[in-house]
């Protein structure tokens, strides 16, 4: 299932680590302003999919595009190029603890101002890039909270940081890899309701990793189930057969991939 | 089964390897008592030789007191100046001696054998060469410490920035943030407290070394205290080694409220 304009175009993907086959030839693509939710069991490969998306992981092979700029391969210069459009949500926010809530979203544009750091501490920052950064704070409803350290934030408060500073990169796809994994469920519902919202609000296209089915078929578009390293079912939400999503966390476990490699390689 | 527990050993045999370390240190343990000639004799009058020097010794006379307080003026001087460009050198050192941020291995390697060299060569041998390179002075007491502390610190601090989260680096590096921003927007401030700590050691240190480093004429109160020994005036020298005293022990206690306080 193909998107007629996709935003995020990921070919015959392969990320191995060693011996061991992460990805095996994965393929899907996210339209303009599409919500996909990506499904699995632990050590299906999701992680692993997103941080070779973002070209944090290495890929072996395959082609991986962002508004047709390829990353998979790409010379760093180019890399940088594309992950500037690129807002990545991560599970354990990610943020820098010694720094504030306000310095780390304005860290959001780090990438695309010359001389990078220079140009995006507080004390030096422009003003268009402060006031920008105060509005995202904004909208995730932490402004007054704008001078606390994460460590004074709650899990819930650190991740709608980690949030704020997506948005601060005014990204056209946003990343999250699991963002309400290491949140109660009550604050996991409310970061993810106000995540989607976002995303909604700014035509965003959306790549977002969940363990709960039930989230998956509330908020996306579509869901990409992952299996052992391969997409299994890849589906507008309201046409998916809820057997075929059970069956994705049916004995998928990383020995069995790992024992399955062994034979495949024999 | 209760058979099998009796029939386990309670000690097992070493290895030969380790029965060849064992009696190698314990030849060498013995050689170097013999070398040194030690005996109760020896001792004995080794006692009565300290007991005479600390009778000279006391009252200490600080009837020089201007000349004593100017050179340990001079020996902070060494130490503050010496530690602050040992350190400031030894954070560039340390970001291309880390693994997770040298730029490649053999940069790793060259920047990790010039801090190696820095750190084997003892901060006197420093001050000789440099006493021979720029003259008696403390100029020669800032470069030995200097390169003491290049030693000590940049070692510290490439060691912290091994140890540092992977996750907020790889936040901005996600961003698109180039190499050095993501080291100074995250692996600097996640190592700010532990690189505090380090040299707030380092002037610890170089507070001692600078001391001992005027005997061999690079400059500070060492150089008082040598005078004063060689001319056997062991009150002046009993003065001279109390403010030395007071000086580490007041930067100890001052140094570890500030640690404290970024820790």
């Amino acid at each position: 299932m193909t998107p007629p304009d996709p935003v995020l175009d990921v070919r015959d993907l392969h990320v191995s680590y060693g011996d061991l086959r992460i990805l095996r030839g994965v393929t899907f693509a996210v339209g303009r302003g599409e919500g996909v939710v990506l499904l699995g069991a632990n050590g299906s490969g999701k992680s692993t999919l997103m941080r070779a998306i973002n070209g944090l992981a290495p890929a072996s092979s395959g082609r991986v595009a962002l508004d047709g700029a390829q990353i998979i391969g790409a010379r760093r210069p180019a890399l940088r190029m594309a992950r500037r459009r690129m807002g990545y949500v991560f599970q354990q926010f990610n943020l820098v603890p010694q720094l504030s809530a306000f310095q780390n979203v304005l860290f959001g544009v780090m990438g695309q101002r010359p001389l990078g750091i220079l140009n995006c501490l507080n004390a030096v920052a422009r003003a268009e890039d402060r006031e920008h950064a105060l509005s995202c704070l904004e909208r995730v409803g932490l402004a007054d909270r704008a001078g606390h350290r994460p460590t004074e934030l709650s899990g819930g408060q650190q991740q709608r940081v980690a949030i704020a500073r997506m948005l601060m990169q005014r990204p056209s796809m946003v990343v999250a890899d699991e963002p309400i994994a290491s949140l109660d469920p009550k604050a996991g519902r409310e970061v993810l309701d106000l995540l989607w919202r976002i995303v909604d609000d700014e035509g965003l296209s959306m790549l977002c990793s969940l363990h709960q089915l039930d989230l998956a078929r509330e908020y996306a578009d579509r869901v990409i189930g992952l299996k052992a390293g391969k997409v299994q079912v890849n589906a507008a939400t309201g046409s998916i057969d809820p057997a075929g999503l059970d069956g994705l966390y049916d004995g998928a476990t990383r020995p069995e991939d790992a024992t399955e490699t062994k034979i495949a390689a024999v | 089964m209760s058979d099998q527990t009796l029939t386990i050993p309670r000690f097992r045999s070493p290895s030969p390897v380790a029965w060849i370390i064992a009696v190698g240190f314990l030849a060498f343990f013995l050689q170097g008592l013999w070398a040194a000639d030690m005996s109760l004799d020896r001792l004995q009058q080794g006692a009565v030789n300290l007991g005479r020097f600390l009778g000279q010794a006391m009252p200490p006379d600080f009837s020089n007191w201007y000349g004593i307080a100017d050179a340990m003026w001079e020996t902070l001087n060494i130490a503050i100046v010496g530690v602050t460009f040992g350190c400031l050198f030894s954070i560039p050192l340390a970001i291309l001696a880390a693994s997770n941020t040298s730029p490649n291995r053999v940069v790793r390697s060259i920047a990790r054998l010039v801090i190696a060299v820095s750190r084997t060569i003892p901060d006197l041998i420093w001050a000789l060469i440099f006493v021979v390179a720029v003259g008696l002075g403390p100029l020669a007491g800032i470069l030995a410490i200097i390169m003491d502390t290049i030693g000590f610190a940049a070692r510290f601090y490439s060691e912290r920035f091994e140890e540092v989260q992977k996750g907020p680096s790889e936040a901005l590096t996600s961003t698109g943030a180039g190499r050095l921003s993501v080291i100074m927007g995250a692996i600097l401030p996640e190592s700010f407290a532990s690189m505090t700590a380090t040299s707030l050691f380092s002037v610890e240190k170089a507070i001692r070394s600078a001391v001992t480093l005027g005997l061999v004429g690079a400059g500070g109160i060492g150089v008082e205290l040598s005078t004063a020994m060689r001319l056997f005036r062991y009150d002046d020298a009993a003065a001279i080694i109390l403010v030395v005293l007071v000086a580490v022990i007041g930067f100890e206690q001052l140094s570890s409220s500030i640690r404290k306080r970024v820790i």
